[in-house]
């Protein structure tokens, strides 16, 4: 997997890098973790010499901002995700939801106007839905339309872009239309065996007390585990991808768009803030702006993280390729018409 | 790692959070309306982490041979590295070497405000280029203007003002760039923050990785400052 081949530099933050080797199998995690505490407080400096370069600094920055900055929404998103499976009754969605799967993805990908907050929250959500016996295809539409359509990142996109309302309409549709798009795909190819039977035991327990802390505690620390290779890697495409690309990229309209596609990927920008990035990016055409926009919210490098560790890395690795290629036509054929 | 770890994990990682919010340390990576919710999220961790811990107390008292062998995920050893991050090395703000990769992300504004009535008027460095670069200095004629960023110098070592403009979080954060000339101090040190007293000059260059606009200021006082209690500027938020 590419991602994991773009860790290295985490290695060098400290001596946790490796996790749990093969001869580890004998010692109590609880030791383990003890150790390491105490081996990186003992190290402290020689740490900190080794990261003293500026462009370590400017990694490290960007790790721990782009980790802090996705834990709230994590957390949010953890702390609905755990309430669906354990006090939703599975009769709900049933209920709610259109009986034909064809009619429950719009739906659903309308309904993930209300959750506000960036991507790193929908994941979560998503996979409870699933869980609770959601259509799979259903789920997948909210769980890409979620992070787009909110009414926080719509204001968000109507800030950066004032005086041309155009560009959140555009930025609306275009998302629905890819997340419902992508649902419907699911539905005629998806298979149900790619998606990871969910972990035994994780969301059980003996009260719903006991079920609800379960399972927070497992989608935290399995989430968030992803989350930091996600920032890893962004933190890394962020300081070694040279800024002139793009300049030489956004004369040639085919390329512009790519070139921004392929940037809404790298970055991993939440989803809140791409807009201002987009707005900024002044020598590229709105279409191209309304790529980034599309694209950024439903596949990067984070996001792709987080989905192999919630749905199965055989899910993901067919799920994003189709997303990001769907993304852009929708995008393309929005803007043309729109913009 | 199993739940007794993931639990002081989470504890930690929850701790740290609130140690960030709870002192200025956060603004260091992402902007000022995160503080409640980092706040509640380090506050969630804390009692998910307490929760655990008091659940398998009970399991391990009511039942000692309950089916614990299941396998929890190697993959969360990784949350440690932003914990150990956090706590240890706590990483400064953006300076002068991100700064000088990205290209300025100065753009023209709407309105231009009034001065402030202040002799020198206190300015941001946004504001001021932006009325040097688009408003052709027109409302800084005759004026005397202050304004605080860090250092950054090219490789040919010509000074820049520079404030990472931000949105959300540090991976989004912009540099806009002011090229300083006149009385400058005879050393210059990269990422040391200054105060810069000065007037308009119509001298203007181009950012070499955008292309961008960077207007001249001609500087007539410069005295260092503490890095300010928000490093970045936040005021495209609003």
């Amino acid at each position: 997997m590419a991602i994991t081949e773009d860790a290295p530099p985490g290695a060098e933050a400290g001596p946790a890098g490796e996790p749990g080797g093969p001869g580890s199998r004998r010692l109590s995690s609880p030791l383990v973790l003890t150790l390491i505490l105490l081996l990186a407080v003992l190290a402290q400096s020689p740490i900190r010499g080794l990261l003293g370069t500026p462009l370590m600094q400017s990694w490290m920055t960007v790790f721990v901002a782009v980790t802090v900055q996705a834990l709230p929404f994590l957390v949010l998103g953890v702390l609905l995700s755990a309430a669906i499976a354990v006090f939703v009754p599975p009769a709900f969605f049933a209920r709610a939801l259109p009986r034909r799967p064809a009619l429950a993805v719009p739906v659903a990908g309308i309904a993930g106007a209300v959750l506000p907050g960036c991507e790193c929250a929908s994941v979560p959500v998503a996979g409870a839905l699933v869980r609770r016996g959601v259509t799979p295809a259903a789920a997948l539409a909210f769980l890409l339309s979620a992070p787009a359509i909110n009414p926080i990142v719509l204001t968000a996109t109507a800030v950066a872009f004032p005086g041309r309302p155009e560009m959140v309409l555009a930025r609306f549709l275009a998302s629905l239309l890819v997340a419902c798009a992508m649902g419907w795909l699911w539905q005629r190819l998806g298979r149900t065996d790619w998606l990871r039977p969910p972990a035994h035991g994780a969301h059980e327990g003996a009260t719903k007390g006991e079920a609800f802390w379960n399972s927070v505690r497992h989608d935290t620390v399995h989430a968030g585990g992803f989350l930091v290779l996600g920032a890893m890697a962004a933190a890394t495409l962020k300081a070694a991808t040279p800024a002139d690309w793009l300049r030489t990229a956004a004369g040639n309209p085919v390329f512009s768009v790519l070139a921004l596609a392929v940037l809404a990927v790298l970055l991993s920008i939440c989803s809140e803030a791409d807009a201002f990035v987009a707005a900024s990016l002044t020598q590229f055409s709105l279409t191209a702006k309304l790529v980034f926009l599309v694209v950024g919210p439903m596949i990067d490098l984070k996001l792709f993280a987080m989905q192999a560790g919630t749905f199965g890395r055989t899910f993901a690795l067919r799920f994003a390729p189709a997303t990001f290629a769907l993304a852009i036509t929708g995008a393309v054929v929005t803007g043309t018409v729109l913009l | 790692m199993n739940r007794q770890s993931q639990s002081a994990v989470m504890f930690l990682l929850g701790a740290a959070l609130l140690h960030a919010g709870s002192t200025d340390l956060y603004l260091r990576y992402v902007k000022e309306g995160l503080r409640p919710l980092l706040l509640a999220s380090g506050v969630v961790l804390i009692a998910a982490a307490l929760a655990t811990v008091w659940y398998e107390r009970r399991r391990a008292r009511a039942a000692a041979t309950e089916a614990h062998a299941h396998p929890e995920p190697r993959i969360s050893w990784l949350l440690l590295l932003p914990l150990l991050a956090l706590i240890l090395v706590a990483p400064p703000a953006l300076g002068s070497y991100s700064a000088l990769r990205s290209g300025t992300a100065l753009q023209k504004p709407y309105v231009y405000g009034a001065l402030p009535a202040a002799d020198p008027a206190p300015l941001s460095v946004i504001d001021y280029a932006s009325r040097a670069a688009y408003g052709h200095g027109r409302s800084l004629h005759g004026r005397t203007v202050r304004v605080t960023g860090f250092l950054a110098l090219d490789h040919s070592g010509a000074p820049y003002l520079v404030r990472m403009a931000l949105n959300c979080c540090a991976a989004d954060a912009q540099p806009v760039k002011i090229a300083l000339t006149g009385e400058l101090p005879p050393v210059l040190r990269p990422d040391a923050w200054l105060e810069v007293t000065g007037t308009y000059t119509p001298r203007m260059t181009h950012d070499p990785v955008n292309n961008g606009p960077i207007p001249y200021l001609k500087v007539t006082a410069a005295r260092p400052v503490p890095v300010p209690h928000d490093p970045y500027d936040e005021s495209w938020n609003n």
